[in-house]
């Protein structure tokens, strides 16, 4: 059998990685040492051509299958991380058989809970985490796709203007459909919850969490969030005909929450006295589509709607409320935006993503102006934050985490 | 414990063309090991979440014991779905590995603690309560992992493919040890695999299922030795059934240059041809003319070898129904492994005893032509 690699964009210096060689045997030289979540397979990362590649060691027909649901994922603009491919065919230099390899892109910035949760000790991290896994897990079912295997291990977390945002990283037990049913989408949640659950007990019984912080309690909260929000993207709203105004309300309530209405059912009762709204389509994104438009900036929802609160202040302070919205963005992005998140020295700037150390930036400001009682301009509270905070952040790129020990399920060992 | 009761249970996805499961009966006993298998896309997952809550029942009923689920929600039914991807916690003891999941459900401490001994002492792991998962054998894990669910003592325990994941050596283990696992709790079981092997060595019955539809529910046993149609006798078997669209003769069937002997109260409600099924254990050597077969390849097994040849006697069902045409047909026999013919050699084969190792199969419905 040869060695065979299917990728969906040629990348040649694959060919150069010891495929040979059962991924725990890989030299540490050619491995990045980035934390992960707890797995039943190997995975590993390697740096290539500038790119950081995760590899799990995984039975073909499932590498095979995990990829074409992330790449279908992907097309559905849901956060996933990126698939790169599959090498199967493997075998020793003795000619015994390897298991096949799923390759994804390692997601920038990103890091798994284990790492988030013994870093910062904050007690409301836990539950910033739940609340982002929530959205996902929303987003998710909206477009059809049932999980089976929802846990924190099975998820990336992002920094956005001190809340998280998640992506999935294991799609292996997933199943895309038309529309889910109700008993699929409480299963996910029942999964969530004991996962949760475990995750948390887990890291309590290594000391790695506070004793007063309730797993059970915490786990509940994903069942909460979720149906929060699921109720808020899907129901059925009824009111006179005279609370038209309510229309407005409930679209402005779900671009609050992150997501934009594509499609929103209005129907009235025959005598016309009632009316009937329900969102037929909801994408999330709402900020962060906004500023992609007006600044071709990127980032996440949270993020962006931090920084369209700024680029509004900044309308405001310079008394350009009638002038073109594209406009001032763009010269917001160029007076206010660039420089300062190039304020950072290169070396610093891969602790932390551009919009996240701008968010960082303005929360200082404001520490800096409520013990001064008085303003700053922002290039100030950038050097102030650079020069004071910013060295001492731990960096995000190279914490290696607790222990992300993978506990194969295997005949050999 | 409990009784399962499909009762012309049926599931239509919306803009589908036809019931993905149509009219599904079947009585599952107290503590009773079902199979339901079928090739891919025959509704057998679809057929469990029905059961599970998890897919919605557009016609019929779904009993457990004698309560009507049809439209409980999943955990109101009080069954468990197995799971293959049960995450080991590193930190944790096997013990906590195993019961955490009820803590969650507000079982009391010293309840969990008796379940899981109970639990641990089935599955032969007492000895590592205390430890990491880290110190336990992949083996070992796998059963932490059964034991996760064996602790919430449900009803009914659902399983979809548990094994897919593992590798072929612990497959086969832990195929066993399922087997051996439910037959010792006694909880009525379900279990999906498209694997006819592993149905027939675990099953206590089994049910095969084709494009939704039911097609033999039977033991293992019964549904080899008298499957009730050509689908159910190509599949289940490996290698498969020789099947060969024959003509109908006074007395028997012609199998090449013979006229095997078959019992005229079969052979009166068979048409002009029957469709003939002969497993390949049942198919002997013989130097009085029968099946014509032309050895391609010889697979030793020891004991016994297979044949894998090829034939110019009758029609495989499926091809045209051209009588006596010369396209070739796929043969498996299994001949004494000490005497072994050599390959491209042309030897003939008749079927072993008098008719009792036929199957016959109206060539038309498929149907098993009973006497
Ligand atoms: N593209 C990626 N970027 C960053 N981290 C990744 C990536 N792929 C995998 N990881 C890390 O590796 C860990 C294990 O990966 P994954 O969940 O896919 O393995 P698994 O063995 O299938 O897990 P499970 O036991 O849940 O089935 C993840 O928790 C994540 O931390
Ligand atoms: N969510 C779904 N939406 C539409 N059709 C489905 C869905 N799930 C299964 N089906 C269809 O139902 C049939 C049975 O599928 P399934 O129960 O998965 O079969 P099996 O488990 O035997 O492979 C198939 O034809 C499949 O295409
Ligand atoms: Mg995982
Ligand atoms: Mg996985």
């Amino acid at each position: 059998m040869a060695l065979d690699i299917t990728t969906a964009r040629p990348w040649p210096a694959l060919l150069d990685l010891p495929w040979r060689l059962p991924l725990e045997e890989w030299p540490e030289d050619r491995l990045a040492a980035l934390p992960r979540g707890i797995s039943r397979h190997v995975v590993r990362f390697v740096r290539l051509e500038g790119r950081v590649v995760a590899i799990k060691e995984i039975k073909d027909d499932i590498a095979r299958r995990e990829y074409a649901m992330l790449r279908m994922l992907r097309r559905l603009d849901q956060p996933a991380v990126e698939p790169i491919g599959v090498v199967s065919g493997r075998l020793t230099r003795d000619g015994e058989p390897l298991d096949a390899c799923l390759l994804t892109r390692h997601l920038q910035f990103s890091l798994p809970y284990r790492a988030m949760l013994s870093q910062s000790l904050r007690p409301e991290t836990a539950t910033r985490l739940i609340d982002a896994l929530a959205v996902l897990l929303v987003r998710l079912h909206l477009v059809g796709f049932w999980w089976g295997d929802v846990s924190l291990s099975n998820a990336l977390f992002k920094r956005s203007a001190g809340e998280f945002s998640a992506y999935l990283v294991d799609a292996e037990t997933g199943e895309l459909q038309d529309r889910l049913s109700n008993g699929q989408r409480e299963h996910d949640l029942d999964i969530a919850r004991v996962n949760i659950a475990g995750e948390l007990m887990d890291l309590q019984a290594g000391g790695y969490v506070d004793e007063d912080l309730d797993p059970i309690e915490v786990s509940d909260r994903i069942i909460q969030r979720y149906t929060v929000l699921w109720t808020e993207l899907t129901e059925v709203e009824r009111f006179d005909l005279g609370e038209r105004w309510r229309v407005d309300e409930r679209i402005r309530r779900l671009n609050a929450l992150g997501f934009d209405v594509g499609e929103l059912d209005i129907t009235t009762d025959f005598d016309g006295a009632t009316i009937q709204i329900q969102p037929k389509i909801v994408d999330a994104g709402h900020h962060s589509r906004r500023l992609l438009r007006l600044t071709g900036l990127d980032v996440e929802d949270n993020q962006a709607r931090r920084l369209l609160n700024d680029l509004d202040s900044y309308r405001a302070a310079h008394d350009r409320q009638n002038d073109d919205e594209e406009q001032v963005a763009h010269d917001w992005l160029m007076q206010v935006y660039e420089p300062v998140t190039r304020t950072a020295p290169p070396e610093m700037r891969r602790k932390i993503e551009p919009a996240e150390l701008f968010h960082e930036v303005l929360e200082h400001r404001w520490y800096m102006s409520e013990a001064a009682k008085r303003d700053f301009p922002i290039e100030e509270a950038a050097r102030d934050y650079i020069a004071k905070v910013l060295p001492s952040k731990p960096d995000d790129s190279a914490v290696v985490g607790v222990d992300t020990a993978e506990m194969p399920v295997r005949a050999r060992t | 414990m409990a009784t399962v009761t499909y009762d012309n249970a049926t599931r239509i996805y919306p803009g589908a063309d036809g019931p993905s499961v149509d009219k599904l009966n079947i009585d599952i006993q107290d503590g009773e090991f079902l199979v339901l298998v079928g090739p891919s896309g025959s509704g057998k997952s679809t057929a469990l979440r029905m059961l599970a809550g998890l897919e919605e029942v557009n016609e019929g009923r779904i009993l457990i014991g004698d309560r009507d689920v049809t439209n409980l929600s999943p955990k109101d039914r009080d069954v468990a779905m197995v799971f293959q991807n049960y995450a080991l916690y590193p930190h944790m003891s096997v013990a906590d590995n195993m019961g955490f999941a009820l803590k969650i459900a507000g079982v009391s401490k010293t309840e969990i603690r008796s379940r899981v001994e109970e639990a641990a002492k089935i599955l032969d792991l007492t000895q590592y309560l205390d430890r990491k998962p880290k110190a336990l054998s992949g083996g070992q894990r796998q059963r932490v992992a059964m034991g996760r669910a064996i602790v919430r003592s449900p009803q009914v325990f659902l399983m979809d493919e548990p094994l897919s994941n593992l590798d072929a050596k612990l497959r086969v283990q832990t195929r066993t040890q399922i087997a051996s696992l439910q037959r010792r709790l006694g909880v009525t079981t379900v279990y999906v695999t498209h694997d006819q092997v592993e149905a027939m060595t675990m099953g206590d019955r089994v049910a095969v299922l084709k494009d939704g539809i039911l097609q033999q529910l039977d033991t293992p046993r019964r549904m080899y030795d008298h499957p009730n149609n050509v689908f159910v006798a190509g599949f289940i078997g490996s290698p498969a059934m020789n099947l060969l669209e024959e003509p109908i003769r006074d007395g028997g069937v012609q199998l090449g240059s013979i006229v095997h002997p078959v019992e005229q109260s079969k052979l009166a409600k068979a048409e002009k041809t029957a469709i003939v099924g002969i497993r390949p254990e049942d198919l002997e050597p013989t130097t009085e003319g029968g099946i014509p077969v032309e050895v391609d390849v010889v697979e030793e097994l020891g004991a016994d070898a297979y044949i894998y040849g090829r034939t110019t006697v009758g029609n495989q069902p499926g091809d045209t129904q051209l009588a006596g045409s010369d396209d070739e047909k796929q043969i498996v026999a299994r001949v004494d492994g000490r005497n072994v013919p050599d390959k491209g050699q042309t030897i003939h084969f008749k079927p072993k005893g008098q008719g009792d190792h036929l199957h016959l199969f109206n060539p038309e419905s498929g149907e098993r032509i009973e006497s």
